[in-house]
């Protein structure tokens, strides 16, 4: 069989014996799969927000994070999309959408292979992983696979999200991708993200010794903390 | 209103006579700015009309209320006027309203309010929000402001004036009296509280002021001024009580920490600042009042007029950045009004001896400085409106008319307010999303929270200062008491088994649990950091021109200390004196890298705008910027690449070009607008339960600066950040006039560091570059760090 793809920006690295691509927007591609991995797009957070009555955040995440992601489509031109989950910020944000975006996001979906994976924060958080009417594209709990892709890191190797790595350095932040020996983790694509910091004790089990992928204009690598003695990011001068 | 028999007595009786202007402002019928000298018995001027008014009139419920900018301050006002109330037999109660009066006492407080309320601008914005605020004010009487100088420097002052502007609203008729330390413009400070007259007391004697001598010279940099321990410990033996303060929190705990260890006298030396812990802050104000402790060392929270009678001298450590705060500060000294105030002043470092030396003259020449004001900041007024909306309905035009009653909002046009009602009602953005969740509604023609229950959250929101979130600090273990508060990011700075500093003990973290850092103390430790941010100071533009003008004359510097005086020598020998018309700029090599330095003179804070342009300038020019440092006296830059012509860089054309850019991408304009998000109400400060863990849950306010600034550039909050800027543009138009005044540009290529320019290689807090220069040193550092992790060749295989 023959297989093509672009060489394309960002750094290229191998997990559990295959070749993946860290983009600096944050996304993943699997040029041997054609697939784009985008983790976290929280769409509707501000109109979350705003319902719950609290500050009126500017409501303009959702055509944000489309574009970005239309940036990335364009670039690859993946057959498939794969979204780990916590693509909308509950329920309500994702009925909620305005037509303008409801538009925009049918139009990405159009004419690719498009799998949503439930997350903690998604619609239905459905167990059989079942889509809300007017979303486009199809529904899955994971997509299992001799490397696995689900929304929170369990049994290895996995592809997961929800963890929204994050790195302090040089005085600013950078959202990361988390790589150890058997979990590859993602950093949030959605505007309205945070970051947890990779410092924190949530990422040893999943990363210890593994580095971590700092997202910017370029994308660089970092040790990951908690290999072997104690990493130099502990210190504080990072 | 003349002085009752009863008050002629108590004065009489102590052997006293009322001061001129206290009789003064009692005949006095509108509202009045008093300004007079520290010691000059101003408090009492301020409450002799209401207790006079009280003794003639008794009457139950609230009469006055008094605002000061400190919690410290009420408790000492409330000290002090609890004395002659005693002493005269008035039936007038005194409690006081602030963030640290407990629960019970406020809830009797609003059934049953005292006849004089002392409160902060922060506790009388929230008293005002509740419903039965129109209720509770209807019968004020009075109004007195203490300390209305420093409130005015600040946005504090704008929310004052509205809640004065409020006041003057539920109550008409209501007296109100500024009262004010010296200031520049008297008439400027009068408008801003919408006075009608000003009442000037006459100036107290000339103060006594020096350097303190020293048996070392002082160090090449640094601000702690440790090295001169050994002279403070003696000034305060010598004398009965002794106010030391210093520029910031860090530096008070660490002269405190050296202050005891070489205390062998065994003097009762106490510590106070706004870090502290409540019951930690109480204590050494009462002992400073019950007169037990001889020396106290402080900051900024003992700044502002605290009467302490029996302190007869004032040590400042480190100079003072600006004059109008060593003259409030010699005022502590001998609160007397016609004794001369005593104060003695230790430069930290070289080149604040010159500082020192400078303020030194102003202040005996009687000479203040001070910034000029704009209108009233925006952000201020949304939080107004959100909170009047708190208390009830109301009708937008009537709103408006109010809010123009207030000085600072004197000139608001009803178009801005509108958009500020649109933004609090609807968040104002260009696409109208939020039809259903409207903060605001108008149901018949009132405007009115849609959810009542907001209310909470918009009252936790209160306040004008946008200080780092903190957290508590507590000794670990089953009971322990609390110690402090400090910086959250200083807290993230550190790891388990850090030491810093933290009311004079040294502690070590061990962990954070529920948002409280617990910590053991173990004394005898080195403590490794102890750098939680204080407030930051620049100097004035006047203390650096007579800064300058000692630098430049040689015939002047022989009122400098002989190591001072040696160090400049050799600079001239090296390389040069900075002097008036002449922009001395300075290159040369070290480790590796070209250093830039511009003695410009014109503050830390215009340096900074300055390192931005001229760094911009230098990455267009490929001389490859790695980042700079700016003090108040000079900016250095670092680079790859040497300057071989300063003139390109500092062109007119090219700064306002790089300003126009810098302003719309800067790191300081996304702090600034972090401060007005979150006057604003756009960005919740932490609520009470339901705290952020510092998971992925947040995201930071830089993100929606930068969504906002892409998809709805008009928006209102944008514009309120760009004010901001304008104000912090009276920078750069020091940088401008510092380029007016200089017209002649002088470049010393030297071989290697120059005397004047060796401190600032030793000044912490160097600004990276953001961009492309924060990105390659964070590029570098991460390689760095794979290089030590031996993970540099292993990346790409698996």
């Amino acid at each position: 069989m023959i297989r093509w793809y672009k060489v394309t920006e960002g750094y290229p690295f191998r997990f559990a014996g295959e070749e993946f691509i860290a983009r600096p927007s944050g996304a993943l591609w699997w040029p041997g799969q054609r697939m784009l991995v985008v983790a976290d797009l929280h769409l509707g957070r501000s109109e979350r927000h705003a319902r719950r009555g609290g500050a009126l955040l500017p409501p303009f995440e959702v055509p944000d994070t489309l574009a970005k992601l239309a940036v990335e489509l364009a670039a690859l031109e993946p057959e498939r999309v794969v979204s780990l989950g916590d693509a909308f910020d509950d329920d309500l944000a994702a009925i909620h959408l305005n037509d303008q975006d409801t538009a925009c996001l049918a139009d990405l979906v159009k004419g690719r292979d498009w799998l949503w994976i439930a997350g903690n924060h998604d619609p239905g958080s459905s167990i059989e992983g079942a889509l809300l009417p007017g979303i486009p594209g199809s529904g899955a709990v994971e997509l299992k696979g001799r490397v696995s892709l689900r929304h929170i890191a369990a049994a290895g190797p996995d592809i997961s999200g929800h963890m929204h790595p994050s790195a302090r350095l040089a005085g600013r932040r950078f959202r990361c991708f988390v790589v150890g020996a058997d979990h590859l983790i993602l950093p949030a694509f959605g505007t309205y993200t945070g970051g947890l910091d990779i410092r924190d004790p949530a990422f040893s089990p999943l990363a210890a010794g593994g580095i971590a992928l700092a997202c910017s204009a370029r994308v660089f690598a970092l040790p990951m903390p908690g290999g072997r003695g104690q990493s130099p990011l502990q210190k504080r001068d990072i | 209103m003349s002085l009752p028999p009863r008050f002629r007595d108590w004065f009489a009786g102590h052997g006293w006579r009322p001061h001129p202007h206290q009789l003064a402002l009692l005949e006095a019928d509108g509202d009045t700015l008093l300004i007079a000298p520290t010691g000059g018995g101003k408090t009492l001027a301020g409450f002799l009309p209401s207790l006079v008014d009280l003794h003639l009139n008794p009457a139950r419920g609230l009469h006055t209320l008094f605002v000061s900018p400190l919690k410290a301050l009420t408790a000492d006002v409330g000290r002090n006027l609890a004395r002659p109330v005693a002493e005269m037999d008035l039936a007038v109660r005194i409690g006081d309203r602030t963030g640290d009066t407990p629960a019970s006492q406020r809830r009797k407080q609003r059934a049953d309010p005292p006849e004089i309320l002392l409160t902060t601008p922060e506790s009388l914005a929230l008293m005002l929000s509740w419903p039965e605020a129109a209720k509770m004010f209807a019968g004020l009487k009075r109004v007195v402001l203490d300390e209305l100088h420093a409130l005015a420097e600040s946005k504090r002052g704008d929310q004052l004036m509205l809640c004065l502007a409020r006041l003057r609203s539920l109550s008409p008729g209501v007296i109100t009296t500024g009262l004010s330390a010296t200031v520049e413009a008297p008439v400027a400070l009068a408008r801003f509280m919408g006075a009608k007259a000003v009442l000037e007391a006459s100036p107290g004697p000339t103060p006594d002021i020096a350097l303190l001598p020293t048996r070392q010279p002082p160090p090449w940099a640094g601000g702690g001024g440790r090295y001169a321990v050994p002279d403070v410990l003696e000034a305060v033996a010598a004398a009965q009580t002794t106010i030391i303060f210093l520029n910031t929190r860090a530096q008070a705990e660490l002269f405190f920490q050296a202050l005891w260890l070489a205390n062998d006298k065994g003097l009762p030396i106490g510590l106070h600042h706004g870090a502290l812990a409540r019951e930690a802050r109480q204590k050494v104000e009462a002992a400073m009042a019950a007169g037990t402790l001889r020396a106290v060392v402080a900051t900024g929270s003992l700044d502002l007029g605290i009467d302490w009678g029996n302190v007869d001298l004032v040590i400042q450590v480190g100079a003072p950045r600006n004059i109008k705060r060593l003259v409030q500060r010699i005022g502590r000294a001998n609160h007397r009004y016609n004794a001369p105030s005593r104060a003695r002043i230790v430069a930290a470092n070289r080149f604040e001896v010159i500082e020192c030396v400078a303020a030194l003259e102003a202040a005996r020449a009687g000479e203040l400085d001070g910034e000029p004001r704009g209108p009233g900041p925006l952000d201020v007024l949304i939080q107004q409106i959100l909170l009047t909306a708190c208390a009830g309905p109301f009708d937008a035009d009537r709103l408006y008319d109010e809010v123009i009653t207030a000085g600072p909002y004197a000139s608001l046009s009803r178009t801005d307010f509108d958009a500020c009602l649109d933004f609090a009602a609807t968040g104002g953005y260009a696409l109208k999303t939020y039809e259903r969740w409207q903060r605001l509604v108008q149901r018949n023609g009132l405007w009115q929270l849609r959810d009542p229950r907001a209310a909470r959250d918009l009252r936790i929101n209160i306040g004008t200062i946008t200080e780092a979130e903190k957290l508590k600090v507590r000794r670990r273990g089953r009971g322990g008491g609390p110690l402090g508060e400090i910086e959250e990011t200083f807290a993230a700075s550190l790891s388990p088994g850090d030491t810093f500093l933290l009311g004079g003990q040294v502690l070590r973290y061990d962990r954070i649990r529920d948002l409280v850092m617990e910590v053991t103390p173990t004394p005898g430790r080195e403590p490794k950091i102890a750098t939680f941010s204080g407030l930051k100071f620049a100097t004035s533009t006047e203390l650096s021109q007579r800064m300058l003008a000692v630098l430049a004359d040689p015939e002047r510097h022989a009122e400098l200390p002989r190591s001072i005086r040696d160090w400049l020598a050799l600079q001239s020998e090296f390389s040069g004196l900075p002097h008036p018309g002449t922009l001395l700029c300075e290159t040369f090599p070290r480790a590796g890298r070209w250093h830039l330095v511009i003695y410009g003179f014109a503050g830390q804070n215009a340096h900074q705008t300055l390192g931005m342009l001229v760094t911009r300038q230098m990455e267009a020019l490929s001389l490859d910027p790695l980042g700079f440092l700016a003090t108040d006296h000079a900016l250095m830059v670092t680079s790859l690449q040497p300057v071989t012509d300063v003139a390109p860089l500092l062109a007119a054309p090219v700064l306002e070009q790089g300003l126009e850019d810098w302003i719309s991408a800067s790191s300081l304009m996304k702090r600034n607008f972090r401060a007005v998000a979150t006057i604003a109400g756009l960005i919740q400060r932490n609520r009470p339960g339901a705290r952020k863990t510092g998971k992925q849950t947040t995201f930071s306010s830089d993100i929606i600066y930068d969504t906002l600034r892409r998809h709805d550039p008009g928006h209102i909050l944008l514009r309120a950040t760009q004010d901001e800027a304008q104000r912090g543009l009276i920078d750069f138009n020091r940088i401008d006039d510092m380029l007016a005044r200089n017209p002649h540009i002088e470049l010393r290529a030297l071989p290697r560091v120059s005397p004047l320019a060796a401190p600032l290689l030793l000044e912490m807090g160097r600004v990276r570059l953001a961009g492309e220069g924060q990105l390659r040193m964070a590029e570098k550092m991460a390689r760095d760090l794979m290089t030590e992790a031996g993970l540099d060749q292993v990346v790409q295989g698996d």
